[in-house]
């Protein structure tokens, strides 16, 4: 039968790794034996806050596990760049099975563990503030209230970022998205109440739930590796920026993480048991402007008229975490 | 061991046989018996090594089912109508990644309206996921039939979905024989995984797949069932001669030979249909029926060959395909192409509707005589739907059906008493 | 259960609803010699049994009932206040019997649980399984002292249907 070749442009140039190429035409980064976790090739974005918190997460987590690591994937930008067919981005057991199970799959890989008697293999699940707090919270509560055997990590970039910037649960008050818009009279996301999964992860009263930011990597790595030495549900959260989603720069990825730390407005703790029991506190404490003017998501603020009563509004949420969390050192007493 | 045992928990006895070393459960009328006596069982220790895990949904339960096979321990739930909807999205899933969990479905209607009671439209609605289903006739099959389920899903790396009709067979006691141990060991290797979660050889599962490949990873999916095909009288044969009845296997036919009607049917109103073919039987009819245990793969080949001398077949479903007909008689349909044999599909049980012997003789009757419209509702009350479309005609808002024909079943019997 | 002890095939299944506590249900029971295939609901019974005698208020409760066939009601009335009761239903006084089998539950298991006293009912007026298969039965389902509680029970009840039905030994 005569047959019509079709080019597939995505897996045969040379610019995605080139791993469908003949194994003596391939780059170096090709080589699965690569030493991060997720190795260079992968498809993200310039300065994707997710990719290196993913990074900088499982290391630790396969360091503290002493390599014995399997980790579970909720759909989302994260397994899409890291994982095209039929290359993989990463070094350790991997497995995605679909946006809102991603909990639930860790729960089975840890049970299968269990009862194999495979005690020294730690489980971790990840995925995006989607996966998290939106279509996969029915599964991550339930994954907490059962304390089962494994630790949750969430990357937050504050929205829909795979399927190109729609609003999700944890996106911030003001923040254009592209459901969201800052056109004809809408002003981004509206102001509400939030939805705080820290805060909801600590209500299970679960052995550990930390926040960390791929502005300050080695706190990430220390809360990662504190984790995978205890036992029961754990979950840590990580503010990653998203340089397309937010409209910052790429090379501004760390900038505005930290700027996210240091006015208040993503608050660093640790909680033990439903308790907190530490924070990282602000240095210098940065205005909320500093902030959001670095992201073309906020720029409505701005431009063309200074929209005074939002900038105020954010201000507060920041103050109250500063407050709430004993964030600046004069709470502290 | 021969017991009269409710069919829930002959199920279960017989699961924990197979040695699941995960078990989710979720509660779900009329599954959740099943679970019940296996969480009994786990926890008592009859059953260990062995996770079991109350989840907070179906779909967590099939999600951790998901997780636990691909770590390779052998995973087991059970669910029924809404439920198995609930978890459409993992039902999928577990079958594109190719994993051999094993599901028993309590057969039940899908709302609204809001109806426990047995039909298939929930397995139906699932059957081209990619899990191979099977469809107890008894509940000693049904408990046959979950020892072959986990041996052919393993041997293949496919689910594989055990369908048994809610409450009918679920909620009944009767005689089954229950394997011992040791004959269910000596019948059901250990799991040996295909593709295994294991830090000393890491590898990647569920990596997206473009277009490039996409249409191979179906075909290889097809391809499985398709060998299935051939597997599953092979299980069923080996499993006589080890255990010695006949259980499970492609499909199972009762006095066919010379049959002019044969009835086709799903699950357990095959009994009653042969109670009522030894009855026409009697009063001369040349009639037959025949039992589908295997409804995916559809075993085509096999049912056009067992079909191959009758004039004329009835298809009597527990399901409907609303804006069409039937479902197994489109496949059945299939089967008989360019073979000019009429085929009659009979819509009938839905929503836990007793099928009687008296309504089925009529109906076959009729199609005997060649008077049986080709889609036929059995017992239909058709002054219900009269008096609705009535009212229809006449108001514009005229109120939600299922609670009009409540009222109306009230004024009807009124009417009567 | 008993039925199978005895070497017949049995098949039960309730009457399958969503009720709560206290409302009317039914459930079904066939006995035969050969294997039972049919899977509808029993429509014309051979043996009803009414565990609660204010359902005799709803006609439809003695529909399809055999001529000859038997009635086992729960009550503590004597047994001529609700006699019309067989008329009604079309079978002869001999295959009809109250039995107070709550009292005698609450009696011997302190629960107004009437299944296991109706079940020793049913043995003796209708000798469709031996008053022996009903206990072995009760003690299978239910482990040590209730299981010994409720044949007991059976055994009671048993013995008052046969005195107040003068049943002598060959009667059907």
């Amino acid at each position: 039968m005569a047959s019509q070749p079709i080019k597939f442009f995505q897996t045969g140039t040379f610019t995605i790794g080139n791993r469908l190429l003949p194994e003596a035409a391939r780059s170096i980064q090709s080589d699965p034996l690569r030493a991060n976790s997720l190795n260079c090739g992968h498809r993200a974005c310039q300065g994707c806050g997710e990719a290196l918190g993913a990074r900088y997460a499982i290391d630790a987590a396969i360091r503290a596990a002493q390599g014995k690591l399997i980790v579970a994937n909720a759909t989302g930008c994260l397994e899409v760049f890291s994982t095209p067919y039929p290359e993989s981005s990463w070094q350790i057991p991997w497995m995605h099975s679909l946006f809102g199970n991603a909990a639930a799959v860790a729960t089975g890989i840890a049970a299968a563990m269990k009862v194999k008697g495979r005690t020294d293999v730690r489980v971790v699940a990840q995925g995006g503030d989607g996966g998290t707090a939106d279509i996969g919270l029915a599964c991550l509560s339930g994954m907490f209230e059962r304390a089962d055997d494994v630790l949750f990590i969430c990357y937050d970039n504050e929205a829909y970022m795979n399927t190109g910037v729609q609003r999700s649960s944890a996106t911030p008050p003001a923040a254009r998205t592209a459901t969201t818009p800052a056109t004809g009279g809408q002003r981004g996301a509206r102001f509400g109440q939030g939805k705080n999964l820290p805060l909801i992860a600590m209500a299970h009263h679960i052995s550990y739930v930390a926040t960390a930011s791929v502005g300050d990597l080695r706190d990430l790595e220390a809360k990662v590796e504190k984790a995978i030495g205890m036992g029961g549900a754990r979950y840590i959260h990580v503010h990653v920026p998203c340089p397309l989603g937010w409209g910052s720069a790429p090379h501004d990825t760390i900038k505005v993480a930290r700027a996210a730390m240091e006015s208040g407005l993503f608050p660093i703790m640790e909680a033990e048991h439903g308790e907190v029991i530490g924070r990282r506190l602000i240095r210098k404490k940065l205005p909320v402007e500093e902030y959001l003017k670095l992201q073309k998501r906020f720029a409505h603020l701005f431009s063309p008229v200074r929209d005074a009563a939002a900038i105020a509004a954010i201000q507060a949420i920041a103050d109250g975490n500063i407050r709430k969390f004993g964030l600046m050192e004069e709470h502290q007493q | 061991m021969r017991k009269q045992i409710e069919g829930s928990r002959a199920v279960a006895e017989t699961v924990a046989l197979c040695r699941p070393q995960v078990i989710c459960a979720y509660p779900i009328t009329p599954q959740t018996h099943i679970v019940e006596a296996l969480g009994e069982m786990a926890g008592s220790r009859n059953l260990q090594p062995c996770e079991f895990i109350n989840v907070e949904s179906e779909f967590a339960a099939l999600s951790v089912a998901i997780g636990a096979s691909a770590a390779g321990a052998r995973a087991y739930t059970a669910t029924a109508s809404q439920g198995l909807l609930y978890m459409a999205e993992a039902v999928y899933n577990a079958s594109g990644l190719g994993l051999p969990i094993v599901m028993t479905i309590g057969n039940r209607a899908i709302g609204a309206p809001i109806n426990i009671w047995n039909d298939h439209s929930d397995s139906m609605a699932l059957r081209d996921a990619g899990w191979i289903q099977l469809y107890a006739e008894t509940n000693q099959e049904a408990a046959d039939q979950h020892i072959q389920a986990f041996r052919l899903a393993e041997e293949l790396s496919c689910p594989v979905m055990v369908c048994m009709d809610g409450f009918i067979l679920t909620h009944a006691y009767e005689p089954v024989d229950i394997p011992v141990q040791q004959q269910v060991d000596d019948w059901l290797p250990a799991f040996d995984p295909r593709q295994v979660l294991d830090p000393a050889e890491p590898i990647s599962i569920g990596a997206m797949v473009g277009p490039e490949a996409f249409l191979e990873v179906r075909y290889l999916a097809h391809h499985k069932q398709v060998r299935a095909l051939e597997r599953i009288p092979q299980l069923s044969e080996d499993f006589r001669k080890s255990f010695g009845r006949d259980s499970g296997g492609l499909l199972r036919s009762y006095r066919v030979e010379n049959a002019e009607t044969i009835v086709v049917a799903l699950g357990s109103v095959n009994g009653t249909i042969q109670e009522v073919v030894d009855e026409m039987r009697v009063h001369g009819h040349s009639i037959g029926s025949l039992s589908i245990t295997c409804f995916r793969p559809f075993p085509r080949e096999a049912l056009r060959a067992a079909l191959a001398g009758a004039r004329r077949v009835v298809v009597i479903e527990k399901s409907l395909a609303v804006g069409s007909g039937g479902i197994l008689s489109a496949d059945v349909q299939m089967a008989l192409a360019g073979r000019g044999t009429r085929l009659y599909t009979v819509i009938a049980g839905l929503g836990g509707r007793a099928v009687t012997r008296t309504s089925l003789q009529r109906c076959f009757e009729q199609a005997i005589a060649d008077r049986l419209e080709l889609l036929t509702f059995l017992d239909l009350d058709t002054r219900l739907i009269i008096r609705h479309l009535e009212r229809e005609r006449l108001r514009r808002r005229s109120g939600p059906v299922a609670e009009n024909l409540l009222h109306d079943i009230d004024l009807i019997a009124a009417q009567i008493g | 259960m008993a039925a199978f002890l005895e070497g017949k095939f049995a098949q039960a299944f309730p009457s399958f609803g969503s009720e709560r506590m206290g409302a009317p249900v039914a459930s079904y029971c066939r006995i035969d010699d050969k294997p039972i295939r049919s899977r509808e609901p029993v429509i014309q019974p051979d043996v009803i049994i009414i565990q609660d005698p204010t359902l005799l208020h709803d006609v439809r409760t003695l529909e399809g009932l055999a001529p000859n066939g038997y009635m086992l009601l729960n009550s503590s009335r004597r047994l001529e206040q609700v006699r019309t009761w067989s008329q009604h239903a079309n079978i002869p006084p001999s295959h009809f019997c109250t039995i107070p089998a709550t009292e005698i539950a609450r009696h011997h298991l302190n629960r107004p649980l009437p299944n296991s006293s109706l079940l020793g009912g049913l043995a003796a007026l209708t000798s469709l399984v031996q008053l022996e298969s009903i206990k072995a039965a009760l003690r299978s389902k239910f482990a040590g002292n209730i299981g010994d509680r409720n044949a007991a029970a059976a055994a009671e009840a048993f013995t008052l249907v046969r005195e107040n039905t003068g049943w002598e030994g060959n009667q059907s």
